[in-house]
């Protein structure tokens, strides 16, 4: 599918996402059109959207916006999720019953960013320690015992 | 390049140290004198075996030095072990974090006697890169144990790796064993 196809597709879909063409089509959405899209771009045969390769955050210091990266191995076609989440109680829907991958990612990124990811199966902390406070990877984030700053 | 080559070839000249004590001959063999601390010294300088521990990209060139090219085997440092209960040198090839330095320290603490440790690359000597705004780097590896060598680079090149396992090798042999621990105190 061509990016003109995939994103007249999109629109289909949900009416009200926007989408920025270009090399990668960038689709904004609101968190709470995640739940019904996300199986749509995965199971729909014209998009079969079955590889989610990045689930990333990025803290803008007004807000956060959670980014997924999804290709599809069948169409080879991409295709780049972005969402603004509110940056004091930022929640979204999981998508790791959707593609699996995204379980531990979205383990990152909650002890990273602190996003709740609804309906997670075991939203612990990944690598850092389990009584860490606070969130390191946002920008804001201060620690006058161990880090020097510039 | 050239610099680099030529200094290695200068301490390649010492190679091998000349043994501190003297063969006696008598009928049917030889009776060995000399100091022996010495004598101990320069045995220990010509087989230290390495732990493999590598926390990044400067594992890569160790392995590199450890490899047919560079070949530290040539100067003693036989064969790199997978267990500290068989090492001698630990080089710390890496950037340690803070969740790795306890793993670091039991490494240490698990080497027999008598055990050296080299400090390779920027990260290992003070955090190199990392060394501002991050919440998870050790600044420098001897805020956890005591180095004998530092090995400036980012990464060294194995030429510099070489030079820190022989500049090891000297330390070793001149029997300079003074190290400050990260408390202060003598060990």
């Amino acid at each position: 599918m061509t990016n003109e196809e995939l994103i007249a597709r999109l629109q289909d879909i949900d009416p009200s996402i926007s989408v920025d063409a270009g090399e990668w089509p960038n689709a904004h959405i609101e968190a709470t059109a995640w739940p019904v899209l996300a199986p749509a771009l995965r199971l729909c045969d014209e998009l079969a959207f079955d590889y989610l390769f990045c689930l990333t955050c990025v803290d803008w210091k007004t807000h956060l916006t959670m980014v997924y990266h999804l290709t599809s191995t069948r169409h080879r076609h991409h295709l780049v999720v972005k969402s603004k989440l509110d940056r004091e109680a930022p929640s979204i829907r999981t998508v790791s019953d959707i593609w699996r991958t995204a379980e531990f990612h979205e383990r990152e990124v909650f002890e990273m960013f602190g996003v709740h990811f609804e309906e997670h199966p075991d939203l612990r902390k990944l690598i850092l320690p389990d009584d860490w406070q606070g969130y390191p990877l946002r920008k804001d984030y201060e620690d006058p015992v161990n880090m020097i700053k510039l | 390049m050239t610099d680099m080559t030529q200094t290695v070839t200068n301490y390649t000249d010492k190679q091998p140290a000349k043994f501190p004590g003297l063969v006696q001959e008598t009928p049917g063999g030889g009776i060995l004198s000399g100091p022996l601390d010495d004598v101990v010294n320069w045995a220990r300088s010509n087989s230290l075996w390495p732990l493999t521990f590598a926390t990044s990209c400067c594992g890569i060139e160790m392995m590199s030095t450890a490899a047919a090219k560079y070949d530290f085997a040539r100067f003693g440092f036989e064969v790199a072990r997978a267990t500290p209960r068989q090492a001698d040198v630990i080089i710390i090839a890496g950037t340690i974090v803070n969740k790795m330095a306890p793993v670091l320290k039991r490494l240490y603490d698990q080497m027999a006697d008598p055990k050296y440790v080299i400090a390779m690359g920027a990260c290992a000597i003070s955090g190199g890169p990392f060394f501002y705004n991050t919440y998870s780097v050790v600044k420098g590896a001897d805020h956890v144990i005591p180095v004998d060598v530092y090995v400036a680079g980012c990464p060294p090149r194995p030429e510099a790796l070489l030079h820190a396992l022989i500049t090891l090798q000297e330390k070793i042999r001149l029997g300079i064993r003074e190290r400050v621990d990260i408390d202060g105190t003598k060990i």
